[in-house]
């Protein structure tokens, strides 16, 4: 019975999560084909040993080096990162203040602000981001409105750069960063600040003192749960970015559906996770950090 | 009792403002009777009309409203169990790679898990449609039921299920009659973040679905790529309206357990 119920989910996520890597990973070492499918070489368990020593035979690193030399694929990984970095900040920068404001905020009113928070989370990733597509075009309500405040007279165009960009990522993932931020500004003693206030520091003094350093678990927190999944973004480069923005997740699904380049594809994918492997390592030693400070 | 100062006011005020206009600006839009989305024509339902006329969208929906059933109910089967034998049980040959295995789908790129998964659909000769979605979704949406479960699991008195069982109670009975109703509440809400997610999901599907099944996401996808359109914008605002009445009920009911939980407390203190 109990070993009945480790390995139900056990063989399930090694059917459909670990055996999926081992597949990609061997087709990143394979060799594009027009056939179906459309790589080469494939196992053929009815030749036997043979067919086994020929297939590993076949295997080699070439869509590693096509990799590095084309320099789409570098310039989309550099733009990914940037992209993912300066985004993080953004975020940062406008989820504290909301954060740090609910963490203040009335006893009574917090229950309202956290949904408030957390509703756009619930509704489609999709539509939030589509909503900006409406806005930012060049016919867009924010044309229209700076057009009419007589700041400009002619559209800007925001739709399809990296600006809009940009906005996507802050617009879609500031729960991410708000809600780690607020649940460890909402724990902080607040008579450490009386007490630093009572000891001669001016309110921005004690801010930066006392209330920064403590929240920091929280900023790495929610830094980590922002950059991670945007270094791999496909929807909002593809909605908003237009072909100007490179990023890997958008070279991927291109390299897949409109190239077919399986091969390449997955090397991509490969290269991908090995440099996700970094920042997902550090964000878990920040979280059992965390626990144990906490626990 | 914390007060705002008025730098705080301005800063909830201008997020809540950046958060909310846009969905606004979606529901206001959806309403117009104009074709072009941009310019005002005066108000008019006629989208809402025609998209329930639109048989390809009603399709589309009812294919992922059955994907999301399915997917979200084995992910909590196979969730509550995954959090229950690493929460509850000590030692097992391979514990590192199953929680290893529990915790990076959460962090892995929405891109590679769908290639990764198709890659393994055609190997083994799976075609794809509703069948291959539902075992994409199951596998994703497990890991996030089983982060919610074990939370609650790692919480609650241990004591409880040793008392079961030590009056005489099978290691199953426990859980089904003490360990079950306590943390069904996580299990819920479990259940209802892998149907949201499931609903939500356009990558991964599209890497999943075959030609005789089109999700929701893709479709809205597939049209929006080629510019803003009002019928979205009325299939957008429908999408708004039931996941604020589902998330506002939601609150409140649990702000009214709450409220009867501390009443409870304070009449037995008296």
């Amino acid at each position: 019975m109990r070993r009945f119920l480790v390995a139900i989910p056990y063989a399930w996520l090694l059917v459909l999560f670990l055996v999926p890597f081992a597949i990609v990973f061997k087709i990143s070492v394979s060799d594009y084909a027009i056939s179906i499918p459309p790589y080469t070489p494939t196992l053929d368990l009815a030749a036997g040993w043979e067919g086994v020593k020929s297939f590993f035979s076949e295997l080699d690193f070439e869509n590693y080096i096509f990799l590095t030399e084309d320099d789409l694929y570098w310039k989309a990984y550099l733009s990914s990162l940037q992209i993912a970095l300066l985004s993080t900040f953004f975020s940062l920068l406008v989820g504290f203040p909301i954060a740090y404001a609910m963490s203040r905020a009335p006893d009574h009113w917090r229950p309202t602000l956290m949904m408030l928070v957390i509703l756009p989370f619930w509704t489609s990733f999709l539509i939030r981001v589509y909503a900006w597509m409406g806005i930012l075009s060049n016919e867009g309500i924010l044309n229209q409105f700076l057009m009419w405040l007589g700041v400009i007279d002619q559209p800007l165009i925001l739709l399809n750069t990296k600006f809009a960009v940009y906005i996507g990522i802050v617009y879609t993932y500031l729960p991410f960063m708000i809600l780690p931020v607020y649940a460890t500004l909402e724990r902080l003693d607040e008579s450490l600040l009386e007490a630093a206030e009572d000891l001669g520091c001016s309110r921005m003094e004690a801010f930066w003192l006392v209330t920064v350093p403590l929240a920091k678990p929280g900023v790495i927190a929610g830094c980590f749960l922002v950059f991670i999944p945007v270094l791999g973004e496909f929807v909002i480069p593809s909605l908003l970015g237009g072909s100007g923005t490179l990023m890997i997740g958008k070279v991927l699904w291109e390299e897949f559906f409109n190239n077919r380049d399986w091969p390449v594809a997955s090397a991509v994918a490969v290269i991908l996770l090995l440099i996700l492997v970094i920042p997902i390592v550090l964000f878990q030693r920040n979280q059992q950090l965390n626990q144990e400070r906490n626990g | 009792m914390r007060r705002l100062t008025g730098f705080n006011i301005v800063s909830l005020t201008l997020g809540f403002a950046f958060l909310y206009i846009p969905m606004v600006i979606l529901v206001v839009y959806s309403f117009n009777a104009s074709k072009l989305v941009t310019v005002w024509a005066g108000f008019s339902t006629k989208w809402y009309g025609e998209l329930l006329q639109n048989e390809a969208f009603l399709d589309a929906a009812w294919v992922t409203v059955r994907v999301a059933f399915f997917s979200s109910t084995i992910a909590t089967v196979l969730g509550t169990m995954a959090a229950y034998v690493l929460v509850r049980r000590g030692r097992f040959l391979g514990r590192t790679l199953f929680s290893g295995m529990i915790y990076a789908p959460l962090v892995m790129p929405e891109v590679i898990t769908g290639l990764s998964l198709l890659l393994l659909f055609i190997a083994i000769g799976l075609d794809r449609g509703v069948l291959t979605i539902v075992l994409a979704h199951t596998t994703f949406a497990m890991c996030y039921v089983s982060v919610v479960v074990s939370s609650r699991l790692m919480t609650f008195d241990r004591s409880l299920e040793e008392a079961a069982l030590d009056l005489g109670a099978s290691p199953f009975e426990a859980f089904r009659l003490v360990t079950l109703p306590i943390i069904a509440p996580a299990v819920i809400s479990g259940w209802l973040l892998a149907f949201t997610l499931s609903l939500d999901d356009l990558v991964i599907a599209s890497f999943t679905a075959g030609p005789s099944a089109t999700t929701l996401p893709i479709k809205i996808f597939s049209s929006v790529r080629l510019g803003v359109s009002p019928e979205i914008n009325a299939l957008s605002t429908i999408i708004i309206a039931i996941v604020t009445v589902g998330v506002v009920s939601a609150s409140l009911i649990s702000k009214s357990q709450i409220s009867r939980r501390e009443r409870e407390v304070r009449m037995a203190e008296t």
